[in-house]
């Protein structure tokens, strides 16, 4: 529960929506639900098992320790690099404005706060592979069934998705 | 055997010969329908599984490629060339207007005829394929990484293009021989005066290896014949092009009496390397000459024409060793060279037989100027001294060969209705099927190059009474599709086709797959209309025209709303699709635009012309399904009368 302690109060309403819609597509066995952590399954499992239940829900529900699907696996991310931002917000004008504003949902949602809503392997794999993310993770499904219409695949390379990202790190950072 | 023939062609086109020929079921072994699971399972290719080659079909009077699949004869792509179509936008659009442009003003029609594969060392590459226009004397090139039209260059001095465009082996030169003799200039001449003052012309277009950019690099004046069909030489015939003729009586009124009067009419051999050698010399005459060279950019999405002025001239009599005559029985049609480059077959079409020309007896015959007579400064050597040999009475009204680089040549009988399978080195027939019916041309995968893929024969049939569901007095011309893997040539399938399908060429589809390109970079977009983002949208007047930046993307334009239009404007719809995803492209279409809608590819800017009629608001929308929101994707458009004082005005959302 870690990262929820730097999210402002607004984002929690955001992050419980997200919770919601995921749990309306993730097809879980045991019936547990993110709020009750007593949940048991019905079949009275070891203590063992229940504790790996409950790491698996927790990891699966917290988006941020979702890194998507796709190509990305693990970013380093440093302190600000200024360069990369400039060059990333050009890049983000060019191929994304059409559908995104910071501030506003537009065709897609607004990015503000985007970066302490979702883990940055996440943000990457959305951007890069957006085809196998609305198929296949949880996250990604929801938001397609909000949404409706498909994040387009701009087919940005992963050198300016990296820098993409170091721009919405640091729209968020001046908040 | 001939007996039989002779009999189906008499009543070639009646129930009769139809019912006769038919295949009557799987055990018929005239080389009809073989066993019937095991032709549908050689031609099955599973759903999600792609065809072995690519076959590139001529339009005929549609003026367009159409592309199927093989062994499937699935269609999957009409290639627009010469003719507009408005599933593209292809010649309605600003961009694409300019490749129709001749020197007869805007031609937005053609009879393409011959589609024909680049070469690197005599093999199909995938690079481009060239057809020719044979109307409005015309040659295409048509890039394979896109298959969209790249260039279309007139031919001047021309009069029909039909022995067009036959590739040299490693595409240095695509020809354009002229079917009808015309004076050359062309002016105001009595036609009494043909034979006096009508010429034949072949030209010559090099093709820069880089860019494919064509040029007419040069033409040789020939007598006033009809030049029918042509190929070029390969192996050790590598720098000559051969050119049928018929017409050698210059006949130029009931033709089809007068021009079938010789006994023998020619093929023309073009030495083309010891042209290069006379245009070095500067032995070419420039001639004034107006002609279009027109040129589609992928950096700027758009096309230019440009009009060139003279031409290079070279004449036989000033140029010896530049072109012989091969007296050939009888009308000959097309002219096939072997793999091997040393056989050059004269499908004689009002003959019985095919004489098959030595190219090493040609050399020697030239060496020891063993010539009948010369007309125009043109030797004609002795009909015995090129021969090679005979196939003796193969079937009636031979056009086309290809060969299956297995030492088989494989002959369409028009008349007879019949492909004849023989062997090259023996003349000897070895095969034959029935065809359905009236065969033109046929076509091997590489069947007319020094290494032919084999494997598959599709015969392009020019009637097919009986064979599909009627549609009225016209019927689909059909492709039929039959395996040459084994001794027997086995039908496999047949399937309509698009026009007049004349020429087809086939190619393993790795050659072409690797190449394909999948988007236009929106950064690499250089026309200057585009609008690269959203926030570039944007509405600009310039007395009565308006510029509308408009850009594209699932599921909406920008802007979508636009006011202070007025009656007597020319609208000019720039639409910039700013996805960068492969096939998504999006379409625009607004109520009573008079020429058609634009597709537009991810990244590319096309522009529709509009000019509003009348006042009133007229919606605009997306016309290629795009996402579960492309019904949304539309807008409006105001128009007000001329003067009106509604200002110029454009928004996509609400402004806060
Ligand atoms: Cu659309």
């Amino acid at each position: 529960m870690k990262t929820l302690n730097n999210i402002p109060k607004v984002l929690k309403f955001t992050r419980n929506l997200v919770l919601t819609l995921i749990f309306s597509s993730l097809l879980f066995g045991c019936g547990s639900d993110a709020g009750n952590e007593n949940a048991s399954t019905e079949s009275g499992t070891t203590e063992q098992t229940q504790e790996n239940m409950e790491a698996l829900t927790e990891d699966l529900t917290d988006p941020m320790n979702n890194k998507g699907v796709g190509p990305v696996d693990h970013v380093d991310l440093g302190p600000i690099d200024e360069a990369m931002v400039a060059e990333g917000k050009a890049i983000f004008e060019e191929n994304c404005t059409a559908c995104h504003k910071i501030e506003e949902r537009y065709i897609g949602p607004a990015l503000k706060e985007l970066t302490v809503r979702r883990s940055p392997e996440w943000i990457m794999n959305m951007i890069m592979n957006p085809n196998e993310m609305v198929q296949q993770d949880p996250v990604a499904k929801a938001l397609l069934a909000e949404y409706l219409s498909p994040m387009a695949n701009q087919n940005i390379s992963r050198e300016d998705t990296r820098k993409i990202l170091e721009y919405f790190r640091s729209v968020d950072e001046v908040k | 055997m001939i007996s039989f023939i002779k009999k189906c062609a008499t009543t070639a086109l009646s129930a009769a010969f139809i019912f006769a020929c038919t295949p009557q079921g799987p055990n018929n072994d005239s080389g009809g329908v073989m066993s019937v699971t095991n032709a549908a399972s050689k031609v099955y290719v599973a759903p999600g599984n792609h065809d072995e080659f690519y076959a590139f079909m001529s339009g005929g009077f549609s003026g367009q490629i159409s592309v199927y699949g093989l062994p499937s004869g699935r269609l999957f792509r009409v290639i627009p060339v010469f003719s507009q179509d408005p599933e593209k936008g292809y010649g309605y659009n600003e961009e694409t207007k300019p490749m129709l442009q001749t020197s007869y003003g805007f031609v937005p029609w053609d009879d393409a005829h011959h589609p024909e594969l680049s070469q690197t060392d005599g093999v199909p590459d995938g690079r481009w394929i060239f057809i020719n226009g044979n109307n409005t004397p015309r040659i295409a090139r048509v890039d394979l990484s896109t298959f969209e039209t790249a260039e279309i260059i007139e031919i001047p001095n021309s009069g029909g293009n039909h022995s067009s465009p036959f590739i040299t082996a490693n595409s240095e030169y695509v020809v354009a021989g002229t079917r009808f003799s015309v004076p050359i200039p062309n002016e105001d001449i009595a036609l009494d005066q043909y034979k006096e003052k009508y010429k034949g012309s072949l030209s010559f277009i090099s093709v820069d290896q880089e860019s494919g950019d064509m040029d007419v690099a040069f033409q040789v004046l020939v007598p006033g014949y009809d030049y029918d069909l042509a190929h070029a030489g390969k192996g050790q015939s590598h720098g000559w092009v051969f050119f049928t003729t018929y017409n050698t009586e210059q006949s130029n009124t009931l033709k089809e009496i007068g021009a079938s009067q010789n006994d023998k009419d020619f093929i023309a051999a073009v030495n083309w390397k010891k042209a290069e050698e006379y245009l070095a010399q500067g032995k070419a005459k420039e001639m004034p000459a107006s002609y279009y060279n027109n040129e589609y950019s992928d950096e700027t999405h758009s096309a230019t024409a440009t009009q060139k002025k003279s031409v290079k001239v070279l004449i036989p009599e000033e140029c010896p060793g530049l072109v012989y005559f091969l007296p050939t029985p009888k009308s000959p049609h097309g002219v096939d060279v072997d793999p091997t480059g040393e056989y050059i077959v004269g499908n004689g079409k009002l003959s019985a037989d095919m004489s098959v020309h030595s190219f090493s007896k040609m050399v020697q015959a030239i060496e020891n100027k063993d010539f009948e007579t010369t007309i125009d400064g043109i030797p004609v050597l002795k009909y015995e001294s090129v021969l090679d040999g005979i196939v003796k009475q193969a079937g009636l009204g031979p056009l086309h060969t290809e060969f299956d680089g297995k030492g088989n040549a494989y002959t369409s009988f028009f008349i007879s209705s019949e492909v004849v399978k023989w062997k090259v080195d023996s003349k000897e027939v070895v095969d034959r099927v029935p065809t359905y019916y009236s065969i033109g041309h046929l076509m091997i995968p590489g069947g007319d190059s020094q290494k032919p893929f084999g494997k598959y024969l599709v015969a392009l049939n020019k009637i097919t009474k009986d064979r599909y569901l009627p549609t009225g007095p016209e019927l689909a011309h059909s492709a039929q599709l039959y395996d040459i893997s084994g001794d027997k040539m086995e039908l496999l399938l047949d399937f309509p086709t698009i026009g007049e399908p004349h020429y087809a060429q086939a190619i393993p589809a790795e050659l072409i797959t690797p190449r394909s390109v999948k988007t236009f970079k929106l950064s690499e977009n250089q026309h200057p209309y585009a609008a690269k983002k959203e926030s570039e949208a944007r509405v600009e007047r310039d007395g009565n025209e308006v510029h509308v930046y408009m850009t594209s993307i699932r599921s909406h334009f920008a802007p979508d709303n636009i006011e202070g239009l007025e009656v007597g404007d020319k609208v000019y719809f720039h639409l910039t699709n700013l996805e960068q995803d492969w096939d998504v492209p999006h379409g625009l279409s607004v109520m009573g635009a008079n020429n058609a809608e634009l597709l537009v590819m991810p990244g590319q800017t096309e522009t529709l012309l509009w000019e509003p009629q009348k006042p009133g608001v007229y919606p605009f929308y997306c016309t290629d399904f795009c996402s579960a929101l492309h019904q949304e994707m539309q807008g409006y458009a105001r128009v007000s009368p001329q003067g009106s004082t509604v200002a110029l005005d454009w928004k996509t959302g609400n402004r806060k």
